[in-house]
């Protein structure tokens, strides 16, 4: 075997980081017209652990996305970085799908790609903020899972050795293949795109007639990627029942706009018998202890 | 997102970018876009290879607005420290290039065929006025791809396949080694020697001084081949390959540019080989080398200047005395608009030179590729030629004195915390001092341009200017920067009657001054055409343009030699 297959999962999310005036609708969800959309933050992060992996090992990056059809602009970015392949997993169908039904298709698409060692993805997504996307994956795939890593400490042909974040401290913990891993933040720092790759594949964009392409597709490992591939419910082989809003058990009842807003100011003596005052009070308040 | 690009947030570079004509350069540079069948990052038409310009200076702007500026103070304080024998960048320093190597920027200029991007020199101007910006020091190693780029004009095609791929991957770093402690300004007295041994071989014996990033694996060195002479003509150029017959003796502690380490060599026996032809070292190949080392000096004392510009305006608005923002005032909000003006009349002035330089190249590429077409743009190429010999000069002064006024007036703006090390002006301000003195100081470019100026290569430019636009627009300015041109006119018709070397060299700064206000008022006059901004811009630059223009030929024409008659007399007692 020469290097080890990667799959990386990503996705393309509204830019909560740079939230301004007309950010939020009035009933309190996102109004993502006037967010810009970008590359989920730990999503970089996880494919720029694979990325490191690759250079070190060699190997093949798959990056899969499931989302409307300009998420192929997340597998753009993902190229421009040095992805090997990427898939669009699109359909009416997966629309207003929760954390359970996204994992199920994302791990159809994964069971139909095959023959992986490592999946990497991002810990949580900015918009979500759930963190359960990866850890169902692998509980579906029924594979080990390594969630919330801060860094790879050693990898070879054969295993995997990681360092998690836990509530407690930190956990060096060491998996055969295949595992999943998610990615924090402060993993690494993701690359910048290559130019080279940029100017290749600036203009790759979706492929309107899936199957007449497929052949080129695959050969095209050295040459411009003229289109991204495309995968419905039926191409990965989907129950139907168990995708979109009606595979979701999740529903939203309620959404309440919490506004931040101070009540008042403690001026706190700058002696010990003010700071012993000050420390009371944020144990109180369960902010520290 | 990453928000800090400095491409996306300089409106004036997109200016140009938006409305400057690169159809000749792009119909030079790519050919017929026969890369394309060969290299799937090469553009299929001049859209499309426009895009891509655009799509690398987005990419260099996000690297130095994101992650080479925020470490530009670390690697000011911690600087290229030299032990045991060996060289050791800042981490900033080691981790800014391992960026732009990831993303395939450090071979910006070579051909495709070498792993290069193939850029022409007007988009690698954008580009290393952006990393300046970011980090001054951190310009000295990227632009030393000028290495690179004289091996692949020169070079064998052994010696270009055996090393220009490798640069182009980042493996591989440059130097180029002419300064010895003997041979600055002079570069005919240099003393190191190359001889060729019984096995046919080169050596290099001898001593280099004030060499950049001489612990590169790879450098340009010029050096003595001919026994018995002394002038220009017994200099060849080597490449020589780092091994353990060179030695790197100490580096210099510096003012500024603390990132970029600069060696004194001992060269030991060492084994080199010879660049091109032999005797052509000076006079050829290191006058290649250097003027796309000006340029680049020419875009890093610019990107200085912004950096410093940048900073005092924001200082400006958060300082408040007398109950307002300090900006408010016309003694600080002068100063500001005339950094800005200068900075936008230095960016014009580099865009043209820049543009005139690849069309020299690109001319010059063309007729190596197709021998036969020779005569048909030999003329072209040798008014080209001369243009880039004049303008080359001037914007490396230009910018570097006007960068060097823009970093003194950026402190001036702070005040007293200016002065201190909390704030970035003064790490600009040490970075800016170098910029008119490496690659010829202020006075050689002023030796270099004169000639060009006082007969006359610079009014056929102008000439081309008033022929090929239509100034009736901005037609008021236009008669004032043309009124600049008389008096230019008038001052070299009264040093030509003159016949007096002494006199026509002592008045050469001068000339070559006036030379580039009138340049720039035209190229800003160009500008304006197209912008209504731009027409202001103009018309505050040509304003202080007059004043100096003026005070300059109203010297010329006084006669007075006093300086030339006394100096002995008023220096020594």
């Amino acid at each position: 075997m020469s290097g080890l297959n990667i799959i990386v999962t990503v996705k393309q999310v509204p830019d909560t980081h740079n939230i301004s005036g007309d950010a939020m609708k009035e009933d309190g969800t996102v109004n993502r017209a006037v967010l810009p959309a970008i590359m989920n933050p730990e999503d970089l992060n996880a494919l720029e652990e694979a990325l490191k992996i690759k250079d070190l090992l060699g190997g093949k990056i798959t990056v899969i996305t499931m989302g409307p059809p300009k998420a192929v602009q997340v597998l753009k970015e993902c190229l421009f970085r040095g992805a090997d392949d990427v898939i669009l997993i699109s359909d009416r169908r997966f629309a207003g799908a929760d954390t359970l039904a996204t994992s199920y298709a994302l791990k159809c698409a994964i069971e139909k790609i095959g023959g992986y060692q490592l999946i990497f993805c991002g810990r949580q997504a900015i918009d979500g903020d759930t963190a359960q996307v990866g850890p169902q994956i692998a509980e579906k795939l029924g594979i080990n899972q390594l969630s919330g890593i801060m860094s790879v400490k050693n990898v070879d042909t054969s295993s995997i050795t990681v360092c998690r974040q836990t509530e407690y401290g930190q956990q060096i913990v060491r998996s055969n293949f295949p595992v999943l891993i998610t990615v924090t933040g402060d993993a690494n720092e993701p690359r910048f795109p290559s130019v080279k790759k940029v100017m290749a594949y600036k203009d790759t964009g979706r492929l309107e007639n899936e199957e007449s392409y497929d052949e080129a597709y695959i050969e095209s490992e050295n040459k411009k990627i003229a289109s991204i591939k495309e995968w419905n419910v039926d191409d990965i082989g989907a129950d139907v029942a168990r995708c979109g809003l009606g595979g979701s058990p999740t529903k939203v009842k309620h959404i309440e706009k919490v506004v931040l807003t101070t009540s008042g100011i403690n001026h706190i003596q700058g002696s010990d018998a003010g700071i012993s005052e000050l420390i009371a009070e944020l144990k109180n308040e369960h902010i520290i202890g | 997102m990453n928000s800090n690009n400095f491409f996306h947030d300089n409106q004036d570079i997109g200016f140009h970018l938006k409305n400057m004509d690169l159809s000749r350069i792009v119909e030079l540079k790519e050919d017929n876009f026969s890369d394309y069948k060969t290299h799937d990052y090469a553009p299929v038409d001049l859209p499309d290879t426009i895009d891509n310009y655009k799509q690398v200076l987005s990419i260099v702007g996000d690297i130095c607005g994101n992650h080479i500026a925020p470490r530009a103070t670390d690697v000011d304080l911690e600087g290229a420290t030299f032990k045991d024998g060996e060289v050791h960048y800042a981490k900033g320093t080691s981790e800014a290039i391992d960026v732009l190597t990831k993303s395939e920027l450090m071979g910006m200029t070579l051909p495709r065929k070498y792993g290069g991007l193939n850029l022409p020199k007007i988009v690698y101007s954008m580009a290393i006025e952006m990393i300046s910006r970011a980090d001054a020091s951190l310009m000295n190693l990227v632009g030393l791809q000028d290495i690179a780029d004289t091996i692949c004009k020169f070079g064998s095609e052994e010696q270009k396949e055996r090393l220009l791929p490798d640069f182009a991957k980042g493996k591989l770093s440059g130097a180029m080694d002419l300064t010895e402690p003997d041979a600055g300004s002079d570069l005919q007295a240099i003393m190191i020697k190359a001889s060729m041994e019984k096995d046919g071989n080169w050596y290099l014996n001898g001593v280099k001084r004030f060499i950049t990033n001489g612990c590169a694996d790879v450098h340009l060195v010029l050096a003595r081949s001919e026994e018995g002479s002394s002038d220009g003509r017994g200099l060849s150029l080597f490449i020589y390959e780092r091994d353990k017959n060179m030695k790197i003796r100490r580096i210099e502690h510096k003012l500024g540019i603390h990132g970029s380490p600069t060696c004194e060599l001992q060269f030991n026996k060492a084994p080199c080989e010879l660049l091109g032809r032999r005797k052509m070292g000076l006079i050829r190949y290191t006058m290649s080398l250097m003027n796309g080392a000006r340029l680049g000096i020419g875009a890093q004392s610019l990107g200085i200047a912004e950096a410093a510009y940048r900073e005092a305006k924001n200082y400006a608005e958060a300082r408040s005395q007398f109950k307002r923002p300090i900006r408010q005032f016309s003694a600080v909000y002068e100063m500001l608009t005339d950094m800005k003006v200068n900075i936008e009349a230095g960016r014009s002035l580099l865009y043209e030179t820049s543009r005139i330089v690849d069309i020299k190249e690109g001319l010059e590429e063309r007729i190596e590729k197709y021998p036969e077409r020779k005569s048909d743009l030999r003329d072209e190429l040798s008014r080209y030629s001369k243009l880039a010999g004049l303008y080359t000069p001037l914007v490396k002064a230009f910018n570097s004195e006007m960068g060097n006024r823009v970093c003194n007036d950026a402190i001036q703006i702070h005040g007293g915390v200016g002065f201190t090390t909390e704030f970035n002006v003064e790490r600009h301000f040490r970075d800016q001092r170098i910029t008119n003195i490496y690659e010829g100081t202020t006075q050689m470019q002023v030796v270099a341009g004169a000639g060009g100026v006082i007969k006359g290569t610079v009014f056929e430019r102008l000439n081309e200017y008033e022929s090929t636009h239509n100034f009736e627009k901005i037609e008021s300015i236009f008669r004032r920067a043309k009124k600049l041109r008389g008096d230019l006119e008038m001052a070299i018709g009264h040093i030509k009657q003159k016949d007096d070397s002494i006199f026509s060299e002592f008045h050469a700064r001068r000339i070559v001054e006036m030379a580039t206000d009138t340049i720039i008022s035209y190229l800003l006059c160009i500008d304006a055409i197209k912008d209504e901004r731009k027409e202001k811009v103009c018309t505050i630059f040509v304003g202080k343009a007059e004043g100096r223009v003026k005070q300059h030929m109203d010297y010329i024409l006084s006669d007075d030699l006093s300086i030339v008659e006394n100096h002995t007399e008023i220096i020594d007692t």
